[in-house]
């Protein structure tokens, strides 16, 4: 087992309790492999790398929205290149690019290099949100933008706070979506 | 926007999550789907009257035992196959078991029987209802299971719905037993074992589509 693989682990575990810090070095790191992943994936299907940044921004969103399903008796990094794999051939579909052209690859190559060059995504994502409900909206900037607490954005928002959580987690679900079908060439 | 202000609000206010929300929600659902496909079935079709004679309940419990192993086995792997790169680690063949013990005893009930009453044991009174039945009463259950995969993230989409379709099959045919008045083990296997295995197919297909995240 890698270094890496020990390090980020215990990153994942320390988030999956809800440690902010912890979370936010975990993503950097992980946005910054999936650069590098995704960069060569596309260099290897001759499709120019701008593509690639968005589909960074979508592997963590996904990864964020879907971190409940990491098992942590597991290593961490089959799980992320399983969505990081999953989430490029859904992008390749959408794109009704060919999908016989990705070549199979192992777990590790989601690891294996560092591209810290962080670019912009194709789309705005404050623009985005205000396609969203209301309620979602109101939940997502107080508490991820804002920085409020639950209880502060509960006020704010006119809603109870388990209100607050269920609609972070939607919209954030909603936003993800939206930038599927904002990204589809 | 930049990946950096979207890793930043991600990790601003992180909430704490559930380890164990995805077999909680399996089990929950399976649960839901199991007592809904009683209901449906009791409602729809009734149980039969001599349930309790000592003649039914040994065929009773072989069918629930039946039903009851495909659903285990199949609810173990599936809480794998939920999970992003879950369909790496397993080889679902075990899932069989219960399918070849049915199929032995069959065979083996078929060969202490004279030929002649060969037909009767396999094709018994009510095969057709049962073909339908078990298929039709799988829906309700088929469909809690496909939430409770959505709720994951499953990454081979058709073998996640096959093991959602495998599982709704053996908690519809569990709930079908209670009706059933077919007691022989050869019509087990072809018309349960048959409609189950249906039901895996038509999971296997649906997936691709009703799983996507």
């Amino acid at each position: 087992m890698t270094t890496l693989e020990i390090e980020l682990k215990a990153l994942m575990l320390a988030s999956l309790d809800g440690n902010a810090a912890s979370y936010r070095s975990l993503l950097d790191q992980l946005s910054r492999r999936l650069r590098a992943y995704y960069k060569a994936k596309f260099a290897a299907l001759g499709r120019g790398t701008s593509e690639a940044e968005d589909l960074v921004q979508e592997a963590v969103l996904a990864i964020h929205l879907k971190r409940h399903t990491y098992d942590p008796r597991e290593p961490l990094t089959p799980w992320v290149h399983a969505i990081a794999r999953y989430k490029l051939i859904d992008f390749l579909r959408r794109n009704r690019a060919s999908l016989a052209d990705v070549p199979i690859d192992q777990a590790d190559e989601v690891m294996a290099n560092d591209d810290h060059r962080g670019a912009e995504s194709t789309y705005d994502i404050r623009r985005l949100m205000g396609r969203l409900p209301k309620g979602m909206q109101c939940a997502i900037e107080a508490v991820k933008l804002d920085g409020l607490s639950i209880a502060e954005a509960a006020k704010r928002c006119g809603l109870s706070e388990s209100l607050v959580k269920v609609n972070i987690h939607r919209g954030l679900k909603t936003l993800a979506a939206l930038i599927a079908r904002e990204t589809r060439t | 926007m930049k990946t950096d202000d979207l890793v930043a609000l991600l990790s601003t206010n992180l909430e704490p999550v559930d380890r164990n929300a995805v077999v909680r929600t399996l089990c929950v659902a399976i649960a839901t789907g199991a007592i809904l496909a009683l209901g449906i079935a009791f409602v729809g079709l009734g149980f039969r009257p001599d349930l309790t004679t000592p003649g039914a309940l040994i065929f009773l419990a072989v069918k629930v035992a039946f039903a009851i192993g495909v659903v285990g086995l199949s609810l173990a792997y599936l809480t794998r196959l939920a999970r992003p790169g879950g369909e790496r680690k397993i080889s679902p063949l075990l899932v069989a078991l219960p399918f070849l013990v049915v199929v032995v005893l069959a065979a083996i009930s078929l060969g202490s029987a004279p030929r002649a009453h060969w037909e009767r044991m396999i094709v018994g009174d009510e095969w057709l209802e049962c073909l339908l039945s078990i298929p039709v009463i799988a829906i309700v259950p088929f469909a809690v299971s496909i939430w409770a995969v959505r709720k994951a993230a499953p990454t081979n989409l058709s073998r996640a719905g096959a093991f959602a379709g495998l599982i709704a099959g053996g908690v519809s045919a569990m709930a079908y037993a209670l009706h059933c008045t077919d007691d022989s083990m050869p019509f087990i296997a072809v018309w349960y074992g048959g409609t189950i295995v249906l039901c895996t197919l038509a999971g296997a297909a649906l997936g691709p589509r009703l799983l996507r995240w």
